[in-house]
Order: structure tokens, then C-alpha cells, then sequence
């Protein structure tokens, strides 16, 4: 009786995850490999002919190769971003962690401000402009890294706290100090949560929209986000190439999510319960 | 709860040894705070505090002037700004009010006997990944009124399909239904990380005792999934009242002002040059997530503390 109940269920399960989760991803596919006249008709259908090299090569020279430089654009942004984050959040993590001091107090409330406060955009635009690096990309960089940088730390921290502090001691004994202790004994041993650091962050900073479109406007150092937007205008009728566009944009999510599924699953539920 | 406690005094305990043994010098430099520090104060503290200042200037390209309160009235005087005030309250209400329940029933499915519980766990939450733009651009596609693959299939039932981003009544809900779709797969992971960190004591006293599944869903997992639930409702409040991408790349908040949100009007004011106005703006949503966020926490934190 359980059996049959469950196999009944588990059917109705997988139908329901079908046409709620794999028909639109399918659809992207499908449509990406269409001829422009069958894209146009925006069914669901098989495509008559195959066009993926065809439109790859043309989403790609489009406007003068932008998509390559906007995945160069991307990258760079998303890795220079990133390691800024896990540096600078795992030592912050770690005093925090470690030492009671005035400043801790502080400390925390600035971090879980991070997390809930949104960031206010024409100040900061102001004050990019006052330092110069308004629609550069340090500065895009560097508010992507002060803007993720609460959910690195908490990550951090939370993981720090299962670090036993003999370690420390330990260390410091054999004449370790402050910098030597942190990143010759206490950072090697952080690399399973740097490795859930690195996965989320990575697909946030790289997925981000908004604020590549406030503070690096202009075509010439658009990110893959902000080209596909502007695709979505420009070839409002060659529902093929923005497809295409779409399906490209969704590979690397795709990538870390098949290898380090584990990882990412880890990162997001501790981070959000820990927050 | 009890584990944090005895970590805690365990800390201090050491705290106190430590600092006995080297109270000249730490081994914890307060040094380690400032490269971040400098990064967040200049990026982040800074903008936010001088906010509450240009919000009240009329600020454009060239310079800013102190007009008082101006912005504030203007921007609740235009029935088209405040409307974006409802309707960021009705998407983070509905989208997290959503989320919660589709999180939780999901995880209830995905926890219990199932057959491909690994495929279906990885397709609920791969949306989760992909790119907001990508899938507010599919999804206007979709749901486009007469060819959309939604409407298309609906006609096959015989039901005419609504305009879902061209008619203004549904446009936001629409649009939130997307942010569901997107979202739940991680309202429905953290549901699984609280289902599963439930002992499996209650599930057996539960059926010895002959509860049916509903009881049990009643009386364990909703209570005992509280922690779950809070976070969901939290983490979804926040990123609703924020959300701006999805809204942009759908309906850019219309048609009309529909579907604005305060995140896009403050985009729509700083693109028409009205600094001032859309730091406003800022200063509504930032005053609004806050007045939700904080004593909705700390209520539902309460209440936890209690059972």
C-alpha cells in the first residue's frame, strides 16, 4: 500500500518537475539551435533545421565579438571580486572569531548591516567618481567585493569556530605571529568552506545585473549580463541568437553547479541559517 | 542552542587564559580588519550615510542643493512612486509568503520515500543558478499572450490565457510567480537542512503512537522546522523588497507604472537625472527592509527561544 502510493507520487512528481522545471530549459535549447523564421513562432517543437554552429558564430560576431569581451569582462570581475572576498572576509572572520575586543561589537553589526541593508546606489556612484573609478572595472571589482563581503564572513566565521584554538596556540609557541599564524596554519585549513565561498560567490557575482548596469555603463567593458539585456532589445526579432545568448550566459552556473552541487548546497543552507 | 552555549563559555574560558598569558600582544591583530574595512567603510558606509544628506538635496550632474524634505514629498505626492511602495510590499509578502509554502511542501516531498529524489532535488534548485536576466527573458517569451508557450498550451484545455505581463492587474504577480519559480529551490534546500536535522525519535514516537502523515507533518515538522522557516521568510522578505533584475528584464514596471518597484524607480529617477529624488528613494527602501526585517526577526527569533 505505501509502495503503490509512493511510485503513484513519485510520478506525479516527476511530470510536475517536467513541465514546471524542464520544458523551459528545454525550450531555451531548442530555441537556441532554430532557424530565425521557426524561432519566431516561439513553440515548443523540434527544430527543422539545426542552426547551433550557425547561430553560435553569429551570436558571437555580433557587434564586433562584444560577447567575447563581455565573458573576458566577466571573468576578470568575477575572479579578481571574489579572491578580494576570501582574503579579505577570512581575515576579518577569523579575528572576529577569535578575539573579544571593542571592536567586535561593531564589527558584527557592520557585517549583518552588509546583509540586509541595500547598498545605496548614486552615493556610490559619487563617491567611484571622487576616487576615479567610476565605469572602470576596479571599481566595479571593488563594490562587488565590499557588497558580498558580510556573506563571506559569516561563512567564515562559522567555520573558523569548529578550528580548535590549541592550533593557534600551538603555533604561536613555535614563534608564529599574526600573519605567519593565519595564513601558514589557519588558512590552508579553511579550503573545504573557501571551496563553498568561491562557488557561490562566483555564481552571484557573475549572474549580478545591477550593479554592472550602475556603475560600468557603456558597450566597450559591458559584463555577459548586461550584453544579453541589450541583445534582448537590440534582436528583439531573432528570438535564435538571444536564446543562443541565454543558453551561453547559462553554462558556467551550469558547470559549477554538475561539479561542486555538493558545495554550493553546503554554502547556501549554512550561510542563510547561520544569517 | 545548547551546543552554542557551551562553545561560548568554552571561549571566554580560553579568552581568559589567553589573555593572561599575553595581555601586551595578541596573536589576533586588530590589523586584520582594516583591508576589508577600507573596502566596505569607502564602498558601502560611506554611501549609505551620506545618502540621508543628498536625499535631501536636489542634486544632478554638476551640483547639489540643500531643498529639505522636498524629495520625500514629491516622491509621495506622484501616485506613480507611491504605488512602487505597494507593490514592493505585495512582491516580497507574496513571493516570500509563496516560497514558504511551496519550500515546505517540496521539501516534505523530497525527504520522504521518492523515487529519483536526487534528479528532482537538482532540477528544483538548478533555477536557482542561472542568470536572473536569462530567466526573466525566457519567461517574458513564455508568457507572451498569443503565441507563449504558456498561453498555447493552456488553449489546448480550452482556456483563454491571460495577458500574464501585458494585463497591468497581473503583471506584478506574474512577475513574482517567476521570482517563485526562480527562488524556491533554495527556500526548499534550507527546508530540507531543517527536515533533516529534525532526531528521527519524534518521526517513531509519531508512529508508534499511530499518527497519520498529516499529524505528523502538523505537530513535528512544521514546529520543529521553525528555525527553517524564519530563515526562509527573512532571507525572501530581503531579496523581495530588493529585487529589481527580474522586474527590469519582464515588465520594466509597466505597463505603466504597473509593476514598479522602489528598486526600479530608483533606476528610472537616476536615469532621468534626478539624483537627488532617487537617493530618496534608496532612503524609503532602505527605512522599509529595515522597519520589516529587523522586528519580524526578532519576533520570529522569540517565539523560537519559547517553544
Amino acid at each position: 500500500m505505501t509502495f503503490r502510493r509512493n511510485y503513484l507520487l513519485s510520478f506525479v512528481a516527476i511530470v510536475a518537475s517536467i513541465v514546471v522545471f524542464v520544458v523551459p530549459f528545454a525550450f531555451i535549447v531548442l530555441t537556441a539551435v532554430k532557424d530565425q523564421q521557426q524561432a519566431s513562432l516561439l513553440d515548443f517543437s523540434w527544430p527543422r533545421h539545426w542552426q547551433l554552429v550557425q547561430n553560435f558564430v553569429d551570436v558571437v560576431q555580433a557587434r564586433d565579438y562584444m560577447v567575447i569581451i563581455a565573458f573576458i569582462n566577466s571573468t576578470i570581475l568575477t575572479v579578481v571580486s571574489v579572491a578580494i572576498m576570501v582574503i579579505l572576509g577570512s581575515m576579518v572572520a577569523f579575528v572576529l572569531q577569535r578575539r573579544k575586543s571593542r571592536w567586535t561589537g561593531l564589527v558584527n553589526f557592520l557585517v549583518l548591516s552588509g546583509l540586509i541593508i541595500p547598498p545605496a546606489v548614486v552615493p556610490t556612484i559619487w563617491v567611484l567618481q571622487k576616487l576615479g573609478l567610476f565605469s572602470t572595472m576596479p571599481g566595479l571589482i571593488l563594490v562587488e567585493a565590499a557588497f558580498g563581503m558580510s556573506f563571506c564572513i559569516l561563512l567564515f566565521r562559522a567555520f573558523i569556530a569548529t578550528i580548535p584554538r590549541e592550533l593557534d596556540e600551538a603555533a604561536i609557541i613555535d614563534g608564529a605571529g599574526p600573519m605567519r599564524l593565519f595564513f601558514r596554519v589557519i588558512l590552508p585549513l579553511l579550503r573545504s568552506v573557501i571551496v563553498t565561498v568561491v562557488v557561490v560567490q562566483s555564481v552571484t557575482v557573475f549572474n549580478d545585473f545591477t550593479y554592472p548596469l550602475y556603475f560600468l555603463p557603456g558597450d566597450q567593458n559591458a559584463t555577459v549580463q548586461l550584453t544579453l539585456y541589450n541583445f534582448s532589445s537590440q534582436f528583439g526579432t531573432e528570438y535564435n541568437l538571444l536564446f543562443m545568448n541565454i543558453l551561453l550566459i547559462t553554462i558556467p552556473p551550469l558547470i559549477m553547479f554538475l561539479f561542486f552541487n555538493r558545495r554550493i548546497v553546503a554554502g547556501m543552507t549554512a550561510g542563510a541559517i547561520k544569517g | 542552542m545548547a551546543t552554542t552555549t557551551v562553545d561560548r563559555t568554552a571561549r571566554t574560558r580560553n579568552d581568559a587564559s589567553v589573555a593572561a598569558r599575553k595581555r601586551a600582544k595578541s596573536p589576533y591583530s586588530n590589523w586584520f580588519y582594516l583591508p576589508a574595512a577600507i573596502i566596505y567603510g569607502v564602498l558601502f558606509a560611506v554611501p549609505t550615510l551620506t545618502s540621508f544628506y543628498f536625499s535631501l538635496t536636489r542634486w544632478s550632474v554638476f551640483d547639489s542643493k540643500f531643498i529639505g524634505l522636498q524629495n520625500y514629498v514629491t516622491f509621495f505626492q506622484e501616485p506613480g512612486l507611491v504605488s512602487g511602495l505597494w507593490h514592493t510590499l505585495l512582491y516580497g509578502v507574496v513571493t516570500s509568503g509563496l516560497k514558504v509554502v511551496l519550500g515546505m511542501l517540496l521539501a516534505v516531498l523530497l525527504t520522504s520515500q521518492i523515487v529519483a529524489r536526487g534528479y528532482l532535488r537538482s532540477v528544483v534548485f538548478f533555477p536557482v543558478l542561472v542568470s536572473t536576466i536569462g530567466v526573466g527573458l525566457m519567461f517574458t517569451v513564455l508568457m507572451n499572450p498569443e503565441r507563449g508557450l504558456i498561453n498555447q498550451s493552456l488553449s489546448i484545455f480550452g482556456i483563454t490565457g491571460p495577458g500574464w505581463l501585458t494585463d497591468p492587474h497581473l503583471a506584478l504577480f506574474s512577475v513574482a510567480l517567476v521570482d517563485v519559480w526562480k527562488g524556491v529551490g533554495l527556500a526548499t534546500l534550507i527546508y530540507i537542512a531543517g527536515i533533516v536535522s529534525i532526531p528521527q525519535e519524534y518521526f517513531e514516537a509519531a508512529r508508534m503512537d499511530g499518527a497519520s502523515s498529516w499529524n505528523t507533518f502538523r505537530s513535528i515538522i512544521i514546529p520543529l522546522a521553525r528555525p527553517a522557516t524564519v530563515t526562509v521568510i527573512i532571507l525572501s522578505l530581503i531579496g523581495g523588497l530588493r529585487s529589481f533584475d527580474l522586474i527590469w528584464s519582464m515588465t520594466r514596471g509597466g505597463p505603466g507604472f504597473t509593476s514598479d518597484v522602489i528598486a526600479s524607480v530608483i533606476y528610472k529617477q537616476y536615469q532621468a537625472g534626478f539624483y537627488g529624488l532617487s537617493t530618496a528613494g534608496n532612503v524609503i527602501l532602505f527605512v522599509l527592509v529595515t522597519a520589516i526585517v529587523l522586528p519580524l526577526s526578532r519576533f520570529l527569533n522569540r517565539k523560537e527561544v519559547e517553544l
